[in-house]
């Protein structure tokens, strides 16, 4: 028997008990359609993160705080005074509130360079602008997203923030254009904001900045965004008047590395700064924690999808030993007239994969359409604030894996009512009433 | 003297273990020459559907040995076995065996489809034989919504569609009314004699068994020698 005759047989074979085939393409379309589901929610939810934190701009960049004081234990009570010791700080917005963590001096900031592989470290400054204005407009408060210059940002118009320009540049979010006065986000571009900050005396100063960009907003912080001159500007203003000698302290630093660094590099790198009792995570360490979040609840929905289609497994191991039994007539007639076992094999295990391809198919299609549905409705409602966000997408290649899985399933369920065709004694068969 | 298609010597062959032994066919010798008609003659559980088997080698005998054209079958591969039943032997069965939801074409091309031909050969050849049985116009109904003289003729057709050496009718006519099983006779025999296939009938009808040129009766499981030829027309059983 020709190859093209076995899928042909298998197939018009299925279709002979309609309402048993279909049952069991039911059963395998459930577990389908929820795989297809949960990895287009997996693709979805990952493919927005990627584009939020898109093209992680800095990855040439650690993030560096002190590591916890592993000796203050509260059996211990309280620990002894070191005035050498940079009071505690607050982590500020988006940290447990209350939480703080030991600040960084300025001597940490020269022993962290000092750590072979880091070419260079900034403390992370923190601005706090008392509001902006535009042209008259009015003044609004002005929150400062503090990671505008370690990721790229997602732009509706203009340009990004750049650091290594002498000019005093601000990143605006979408959402701040109507209350300033801008319609669209190209009118914004090139336009000049007034940015008022107040000194140490308590004195309000004002500073120009140029709009270089407008972002759409994005989950990782919401607010306008500094590059490092205009950073630097504002801190200098609020630190005007402070007395000479006055320590400074910062919650965490940037220290930069070489690009072109390898992971062991990175390791190392890392592992050398907890040794000297720092912290440090790079922006994809950042991403990746959260990462590991969304895989895990993914993971769980799949495991329930997986079980879904195990079930199925059985009931195809089911469909295809009725319809053995129900044709053991005609296998044993195929076998007298010269058909081999094998062959009788590939028929049945044909048989369900052919039901397997059938269920994860059409449950993978309508997934895709209800999926794009849903995800459509929840963007313009739910998810309405986070613009960009298409909670399912589907992945071709992830769809093709599912409907291989599928198949393979179905396959090693058709094994074993297979071999019970394929061993049928061609007389016993006959003789069967 | 040519060889002859199939040689049984002296084939046995039991069923079950120990106690539920049984013991179907006790030592059988049969040759059958090539054109000729036997019919192999018994009653229920005489042990004549169990010789047919080995001769379709559909069965291994436990012992004594089945020579096809001179070769001892246990000798044989499993595929050129699987290639003997599919292209030598044609095979008629009293229940029929037809894919009741199938057509009839699809039902008569089966040992064509088995046999790896492909599609357009295969309508040829089986429009042939269905042609041979007057059956073409019914090519495209279900097999079940044939008569019983329809369906065994469907049935002729697909054993003769592989044009075979040997036709093994297993009580061709044991479903069929007595008009309609004349019809089916006349087929087989005519086959016999215009095309040289050897025909082995299997059969509790006497009057069928007297048609061929020879007959092996078989009488818990060895030959019955004591019934001639001639015993056919008065069987024994007639007198008492």
């Amino acid at each position: 028997m020709k190859f093209i005759d076995i899928i042909r047989s298998a197939i018009a074979n299925s279709f002979r008990s309609k309402l048993r085939t279909g049952l069991t393409v039911i059963a395998i379309f459930i577990g389908a359609f929820t795989l297809t589901i949960t990895s287009g929610i997996g693709t979805g939810v990952t493919s927005y993160i990627n584009s939020q934190v898109s093209a992680i701009g800095a990855a040439d960049v650690l993030t560096v705080s002190k590591a916890d004081d592993a000796a203050a234990t509260t059996d211990d009570g309280p620990a002894p005074y070191d005035p050498e010791k940079a009071t505690a700080i607050s982590l500020g917005n988006g940290s447990r509130p209350g939480s703080t963590i030991q600040a960084l001096t300025a001597d940490d900031l020269d022993t962290i360079k000092a750590t072979s592989g880091i070419l260079g470290v900034d403390p992370a400054v923190q601005v706090t602008p008392d509001y902006i204005e535009s042209d008259g407009g009015g003044k609004f408060e002005l929150t400062v997203n503090a990671a505008a210059t370690l990721t790229t940002a997602d732009l509706a118009a203009g340009a990004q923030l750049d650091n290594e320009s002498s000019t005093d540049q601000i990143l605006l979010p979408t959402t701040y254009l109507d209350t300033l006065g801008f319609s669209t986000p190209e009118s914004a571009i090139n336009q000049t904001v007034t940015i008022g900050v107040t000194d140490v005396a308590g004195t309000q100063q004002r500073v120009p900045a140029t709009v270089v960009g407008v972002q759409n907003e994005t989950i990782l912080g919401a607010g306008a965004g500094l590059n490092q001159p205009l950073t630097d500007r504002l801190h200098a203003v609020e630190l005007s008047g402070t007395p000479a000698g006055a320590p400074q302290s910062y919650a965490t630093a940037t220290a930069r590395f070489d690009l072109n660094a390898t992971d062991a590099e990175i390791t190392a790198i890392k592992a050398d700064l907890a040794d000297q009792g720092y912290a440090s995570q790079t922006v994809a360490d950042q991403i990746g924690s959260f990462e590991t979040v969304i895989n895990v609840i993914i993971g769980v929905l799949n495991a329930f999808a997986v079980i879904a289609l195990i079930a199925a497994g059985f009931g195809i191991i089911n469909t295809l030993l009725m319809s053995v039994q129900e044709r053991t007539r005609e296998i044993g007639l195929m076998k007298a007239m010269g058909m081999n076992g094998g062959r009788v094999y590939a028929l049945f295990s044909t048989e369900a994969v052919f039901i397997g391809f059938l269920g994860s198919a059409l449950g993978a299609l309508v997934a895709v359409g209800v999926g794009s549905l849903v995800s459509n409705i929840l963007a313009t409602t739910v998810f309405e604030n986070l613009p960009g966000l298409q909670v399912v997408q589907f992945a071709p290649s992830s769809i093709a894996i599912i409907i291989g899985v599928v198949m393979l399933i179905a396959f090693l369920a058709g094994t074993l009512p297979a071999r019970a065709a394929a061993r049928q004694n061609p007389i016993d068969a006959l003789r069967y009433e | 003297m040519t060889v002859p298609v199939l040689s049984a010597q002296n084939i046995g062959k039991s069923y079950g273990n120990g106690a539920n032994r049984f013991d179907a066919l006790k030592g059988v010798s049969v040759d059958i020459r090539a054109g000729e008609s036997v019919a192999i003659v018994g009653k229920s559980g005489s042990g004549k559907s169990t010789l047919m088997h080995l001769l379709a080698l559909l069965d291994n005998p436990d012992t004594g040995a089945l020579l096809v054209e001179g070769t001892d079958a246990k000798k044989l591969k499993g595929t050129e076995v699987n290639r003997l039943r599919n292209q030598d032997f044609g095979f008629v069965f009293q229940q029929f065996f037809l894919t009741a939801n199938a057509s009839v074409l699809d039902n008569v091309v089966l040992p064509l489809k088995i046999a790896g031909i492909g599609p357009k050969e295969r309508k040829a050849r089986g429009m042939k034989a269905l042609e041979q049985l007057e059956l073409a116009d019914k090519a495209k109904n279900k097999a079940m919504n044939l008569s019983g003289g329809q369906k065994q003729r469907a049935v002729i057709a697909r054993a003769l569609v592989n044009n075979p050496k040997v036709i093994f009718a297993d009580e061709p006519t044991g479903n069929l009314d007595t008009a309609t099983g004349a019809v089916v006779e006349d087929i087989l025999f005519a086959l016999n004699k215009d095309k040289g296939i050897t025909l082995i009938i299997v059969t509790h009808d006497i009057d069928l068994a007297a048609r061929c040129d020879r007959q092996i009766f078989i009488r818990d499981g060895i030959e019955d020698a004591t019934r001639s030829p001639e015993a056919i027309q008065k069987p024994a059983g007639a007198h008492s």
